[in-house]
């Protein structure tokens, strides 16, 4: 028989190790399940099928193109080739301006249409978020 | 002027850490005492760097442009006030801070371990100098604070303005002290492995240290989640964006290590646990700073993107990883005496609990922060990680969390029972009962709520009867778990009974819905120093018919040429009214939100309360228990 300090010991040792296994799993589903992932609108306008999950939309807001009510705040997006409607309602942040760059998160109506929950805030005239600046880079 | 004496004094600063050097070496093998000459040295090196430091103040308030650093951040409009604290809101100035903290923290430490063994302090010294030729030579290097151009300009680029804010001029200095603290932990650590000089007296006298960073990290945190919650327009206080991210985790390290070392402090155990730690809590602090600096995170922080500069500090990351492994594997002897028993119902095992806990916190938060990097470089996917991520792998585990919180400090060293303890059930019922009545009526997750609202009570309460039973006993501790249960009670309720009314208005325009209304009556415009000021009236009437008149303000900042809402917020003990008011480009519209935040305040003193615990701790004589 082993001594009561070996067994002790040893459920110990068990104990971190299922510890282990279980956060990793757990961290790694929800993972999976929790990333928003970034489309440009080219993207979407490739896309196979319109999924129901959240994603983020990047480009330029499109000259002209704002439109505002007392609901809700509707614009296009374009990254200069293909361009998506948005409709959104909620804060506006400062810089959000035609001209300039954008981020709405939100989910895909269908390929035309974008309902946005947040357009992110940006810090400074200069930033653009990487993504746009990869895109408008891209063209 | 400034400039050129601020440029030499790093210089000849950098030229000190190679003397300290050479004299401790010396000094190490002759017997005699710690040599005053390095002592003096350090000294120097610190007014040194303080000299330099002050140039370049001093350049900032002259608004000499002709200081590359002053003229990218600077402008002559911008108030004082704003013009100094520019020195540290940006990337060389923000690196003259560290290296000040560095050379500051290593000469108290001398000062302070005048009881400590010779050799233990100098190689701590020699740890330490190894970190500041580091950043003296990244300074220097890469991002000099007095490059010089010409010819001068005649204005400056301006600073961000929504870092033009009392809170975020402070922000950097308090969170430095907790950052930077930690490179003395972690030099002290490396310095006892390599002697083998880890003992009972060295956890009571690195815990003074653990502590004082532990407390400034917790401030620092707390500034920029208030500047955060008003400046940024969206009235929350916590995004889980990475460069907050980078801030918990070593915050979640430290408090780790700090529960820890009362464990080697009282037993001599898990030693190796504590070195680990130790060393985690510094490189995770350079890790924060190699992540935003950069320019891998987009944020505020990233103050410019420049490969150079992040190349430096990974390869110097590297370098202190390595020989901190290094150390630790031929150096390190695990304590092999004495038989290390556990019993399941211990003080240690609640502790280690507590480190299970923060480990696994910790290592959601690095994996939230840095899956995203990572995916973008394999396979260059972009991603981004938001709160439910979060939320979801952190709020179940807060409920055992909180009850470990609250027995844990009941248990007694080594062994311990749970007799005379029917208090113990009686509060968990109190607690579930009050939680039952307030979640019940609401339209959120019954159980859940329910569960994690119990949880938080349960400590509430608990702690809140020591502090009548136990008198003075382990003040600090008490203070610093009921301000814990208290923060998880506000943010819970602060959640739950949150409202917003997002809406659209033209001036004149009356919102109205079912529970109040918004009257936008006039807007006002001012031109102060560096921004004209356009600022909204709005008189929000409730069902009662009391009304509150709010003034949310847009400013337009002249250079950078930038507008940024200043949001209006009615603070009482109960409740938060917050609105901002956004410009929407070449419409008559203005976008208005409107929250309703309760307990926000209790959020803000409850982590006050927590580090409050921390500080008592410091200046308390230990209790033996």
């Amino acid at each position: 028989m082993y001594g009561r300090k070996v067994k002790l010991r040893f459920f110990f040792v068990l104990l971190i190790l299922v510890a282990l296994i279980l956060s990793a799993f757990l961290i790694l589903k929800s993972l999976e399940e929790n990333v928003i992932y970034f489309q440009s609108p080219t993207e979407i306008k490739t896309l196979v099928e319109v999924e129901k999950k959240k994603i983020r939309v990047g480009g330029m807001v499109k000259n002209n193109s704002i439109s505002i009510e007392t609901k809700e705040v509707k614009f296009i997006i374009t990254d200069f080739k293909n361009e998506i409607n948005v409709i959104y309602s909620g804060a506006v942040p400062n810089l959000f301006a035609e001209g300039k760059g954008v981020v709405a998160e939100g989910y895909l109506k269908d390929r035309n249409f974008f309902l946005a929950t947040k357009i992110l805030a940006k810090h400074d005239e200069n930033y653009m978020p990487p993504e746009v600046k990869a895109a408008l880079e891209e063209k | 002027m400034a400039s050129i004496i601020g440029s030499y004094s790093l210089i000849f600063g950098l030229c000190c850490s190679f003397l300290i050097i050479i004299f401790s070496v010396k000094n190490f093998k002759n017997l005699s005492n710690l040599d005053s000459k390095i002592l003096s040295l350090t000294f120097l090196q610190f007014i040194l760097v303080v000299i330099s430091f002050l140039g370049l103040i001093v350049s900032f308030v002259n608004s000499d442009f002709s200081n590359e650093t002053v003229f990218n951040h600077s402008h002559t409009t911008k108030p004082l006030f704003y013009k100094i604290s520019g020195t540290w809101g940006n990337h060389e100035g923000s690196l003259l801070l560290w290296l000040l903290v560095l050379t500051l923290f290593i000469f108290i430490f001398l000062l302070k371990s005048n009881e400590q063994q010779k050799k233990y302090r100098l190689l701590t010294l020699l740890f330490q100098q190894i970190i500041i030729i580091g950043f003296f030579i990244f300074s220097i290097k890469t991002s000099n604070p007095f490059n010089y151009i010409f010819p001068v300009p005649s204005e400056g680029l301006g600073l961000n303005p929504i870092l033009q804010d009392p809170a975020l001029a402070i922000h950097p200095p308090i969170l430095y002290l907790g950052y930077v603290g930690s490179s003395i932990i972690f030099s002290s650590a490396l310095a006892a492995t390599t002697l083998n000089y880890i003992s009972k007296e060295w956890a009571k006298h690195i815990k003074q240290w653990v502590l004082v960073s532990w407390v400034f990290l917790t401030l620092g945190i707390l500034l920029g989640s208030i500047w955060a919650y008003y400046e940024l327009g969206w009235g929350g206080f916590w995004f889980w964006d990475p460069v907050e991210n980078v801030s918990l985790m070593p915050w979640l390290a430290l408090t780790a290590l700090l529960h820890c070392i009362l464990v080697l402090e009282k037993k001599l155990i898990l030693t190796s646990w504590v070195v680990i730690l130790s060393i985690a809590t510094f490189t995770l602090s350079m890790c924060g700073t190699f992540l935003v600096r950069s320019g891998i995170l987009n944020s505020v922080h990233t103050f410019a993107n420049d490969p150079e500069r992040g190349l430096f500090i990974l390869i110097f990351l590297f370098f202190l990883i390595f020989l901190s492994i290094f150390i630790f594997f031929f150096f390190h002897k695990t304590e092999t005496k004495k038989t290390n028993t556990f019993f399941w119902l211990s003080k240690e095992t609640s502790i280690l609990i507590n480190n299970w806990f923060m480990m696994y916190f910790l290592s959601v938060v690095l994996i939230g922060t840095i899956y995203p990097i990572f995916l973008e470089v394999i396979n260059s996917e972009k991603i981004s990680v938001g709160p439910p991520f979060y939320n979801k792998l952190i709020i179940p585990f807060l409920i055992p969390f909180l009850f470990a919180m609250a027995i844990g400090p009941k248990l007694k060293w080594i062994k311990s029972d749970l007799q005379n303890k029917t208090h113990l059930l009686l509060f968990l019922i109190i607690s579930f009962i009050i939680s039952f009545l307030i979640i019940k009526n609401l339209n959120v997750s019954f159980l859940m709520n329910t569960i994690l609202v119990t949880s938080a009570f349960y400590l509430f309460f608990i702690t809140l009867r020591d502090f009548f039973i136990k008198k003075f006993k382990n003040l600090s501790q008490n203070i610093a778990h009921f301000g814990f249960s208290l923060l998880i009670l506000s943010i819970l309720f602060n959640n739950i009974f949150s409202t917003e009314i997002i809406t659209n208005l033209k001036i004149g325009e009356t919102f109205q819905s079912e529970t109040l209304k918004i009257n936008f009556e006039s807007i006002e415009k001012k031109n102060e120093q560096n921004f004209k000021a356009i600022i909204g009236k709005f008189n929000i009437e409730n069902l009662d018919g009391v009304s509150d008149v709010l003034n949310p303000e847009l400013r337009i900042y002249n250079q950078p040429n930038i507008v940024t809402s200043e949001a209006d917020i009615k603070t009482n003990l109960l409740t938060d009214k917050f609105i901002t008011m956004n410009l929407v480009q070449n419409q008559d519209y203005f976008n208005i939100r409107y929250q309703i935040k309760p307990f926000m305040v209790w959020i803000w003193i409850s982590v006050l309360l927590i580090s409050l615990g921390g500080i008592i701790n410091l200046f308390q004589k230990r209790h033996e228990d």
